[in-house]
């Protein structure tokens, strides 16, 4: 029982970090109708930013700042002066050249800080809050989760309250119908990318503390999880992403409380199949639209 | 409110022959101008040219003697022209509501604010009753009615200048027909609208247009009022195949 609430709240926490960075993906996915697989090297290099910022300033909140600053600048330029020259009408030239820049970013990273894994400190202690003697949550997860929410909140309210959120989802759903009303469509696809990186840089940043410490790959297994996440939910719904973010956190706590490190991955396969055989387009997919 | 001036146009896809050749029409400020012509005469490549959309071989477009032809589609927008294109081009993912408050957004080169643009969207609820029952609903719910009576509603409550419009009445009932092109043609007198209205239905477009412009093979066949292009047999029969 105190292994399952432990296990549990340490799900949860996980959990939102994966629903941050799927939720990443499907912005993304939705600006450029494509999944982006250099996702993981693009997030990690703001946390180096970050890292160094808090180094030089002895602040965290700096560094944090810098991280989402930087990501954002990062998704601008790669989407701007990058993926905007590669042609568009079949997926794979794109993809490749996300791959190339992955090889770019980590290679980069690894010959300008040294491949070794580097401690982080986490801003708040991680040692579980014990309540009747059980283990929850420790004051960084609850951190973690805070953060999480916030920034789920605040990328709700942009979508879905402001005009900026509405000429973004339009141009994502119906670029040529978007621009004969007036929306700059590159313009909002370049916005896109932006909001996707930063998200995605914050949620390596929340995640660092709690793994080995930074090396250019410590987003990689995060990318992999939340993908599935983004995927079991419907890549193109923010809640699914949440939900499946979540899902996909305890259920990997669990398996590897239960079971081992080593099979949680296989049990998030194991979902993501499950999932893909009952419902193909995730579960929470658009309904298909009336044709008559 | 504004002149719509076509000089010379020349449009074409790929390499191939051009679809329009060096195409003349003015569409003069308030005017609601009928364009006719059978399938493949090429009315949307003239619209979507005019938008910016299919780039234009040669020729120039004018919106009160004003040069669109270098200009992006979201600029001529802003200059005050509007489209819209055939098949019901509702957002279906977005809500009746956010479909308009989308055409609301720009409008004449400046960002529509927050009260002007509710207020704007909600005579188009005046306007267009069936919308205002259903303004949260999705638009992949809605009827071909309702979705091509929220794709005008959408134009309009941009306030173009120049509104050009393809096909509305394809496959609608012919009662939904009257109703939009009557709308149509109250909104232009009006406010003094100019439109340029592609149609197969030629009664129906000719019955709100004061002119008609007939388009053959890339080129302007014929260009008179509207009564006498309707009262024409021998025209008729040549251009449009009844
Ligand atoms: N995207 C396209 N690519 C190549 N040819 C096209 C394209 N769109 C239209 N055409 C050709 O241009 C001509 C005019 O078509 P269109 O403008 O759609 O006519 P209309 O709207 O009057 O029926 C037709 O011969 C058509 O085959
Ligand atoms: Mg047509």
């Amino acid at each position: 029982m105190e292994r399952l609430v432990f296990l549990l709240s340490t799900g949860l926490a996980r959990g939102a970090v994966l629903a941050l960075f799927a939720l990443s993906l499907v912005i993304v996915y939705r600006a450029a109708r494509a999944v982006n697989f250099a996702q993981a090297a693009m997030a990690i290099v703001p946390v180096y930013v970050a890292f160094a910022v808090t180094a030089a300033s002895g602040s965290y909140w700096f560094g944090l700042a810098s991280a989402l600053v930087v990501g954002a600048l990062l998704g601008a330029v790669v989407e701007r002066w990058l993926l905007r020259l590669v042609p568009q009408d079949n997926p794979l030239p794109g993809i490749i050249v996300a791959i190339g820049l992955v090889m770019v970013l980590q290679a980069g990273l690894a010959i300008a800080f040294g491949p070794d894994h580097r401690p982080v400190h986490a801003p708040f202690s991680q040692r579980p809050f014990e309540i009747a003697g059980v283990g929850v949550l420790s004051p960084y997860d609850l951190f973690v989760l805070v953060v999480a929410a916030v920034v789920m909140g605040a990328l709700a309210i942009l979508f879905n309250r402001t005009t900026i959120g509405l000429q973004l989802r339009a141009a994502a759903f119906a670029p040529e119908t978007s621009r004969l009303l007036g929306v700059r469509v590159p313009r909002m696809v370049t916005l896109g990318w932006m909001l996707s990186i930063a998200t995605a840089a914050l949620a390596a940043l929340l995640l660092v503390p709690t793994g080995l410490g930074l090396d250019p790959h410590a987003a990689d297994v995060l990318f992999v999880n939340a993908f599935a996440a983004a995927v079991i939910g419907g890549l193109d719904s923010p809640v699914g992403a949440l939900v499946a973010g979540l899902v996909v956190g305890v259920l990997a706590s669990l398996v590897t409380g239960y079971a081992s490190a080593a099979t949680a991955p296989l049990a998030v396969l194991a979902l993501l199949t499950v999932v893909l055989l009952v419902r193909p387009h995730g579960l929470f997919a658009a309904r298909e639209a009336r044709t008559a | 409110m504004s002149t719509l001036t076509i000089e010379k146009l020349t449009v074409g896809y790929g390499d191939g022959a051009p679809v329009l050749d060096g195409l003349e029409l003015e569409v003069p400020d308030g005017a609601v101008v009928a364009l006719l012509g059978a399938n493949g005469a090429g009315k949307t490549t003239l619209l979507r040219s005019l938008m910016g959309l299919v780039p234009a071989r040669d020729g120039r477009v004018l919106l009160d003697g004003a040069d669109l032809t270098d200009l992006s589609t979201e600029d001529r927008v802003r200059r005050g022209l509007g489209l819209v294109p055939e098949g019901r081009s509702v957002v279906v993912e977005l809500t009746v509501a956010e479909n308009l408050r989308l055409g609301a957004l720009w409008k004449k080169g400046r960002k529509n604010k927050g009260p002007a643009r509710e207020a704007a969207v909600g005579q188009m609820y005046e306007l267009f009753e069936p919308l205002a029952r259903r303004r949260d609903a999705a638009g992949h719910t809605l009827s071909g009615g309702e979705r091509q009576m929220l794709a005008l509603a959408r134009a309009l409550v941009g306030e173009p200048d120049v509104l050009l419009l393809d096909e509305p009445s394809l496959g609608l009932a012919p009662l939904v027909v009257a109703q939009l092109l009557g709308v149509l043609r109250d909104q232009a007198a009006a406010t003094g609208l100019t439109v340029l209205l592609a149609e197969q239905n030629v009664t129906g477009a000719l019955s709100v247009a004061d002119r008609g412009v007939v388009l053959s093979l890339g080129e302007v066949v014929a260009d008179r009022p509207a009564a006498e292009l309707a009262a024409d047999p021998a025209l008729r029969h040549a251009y449009l195949g009844f």
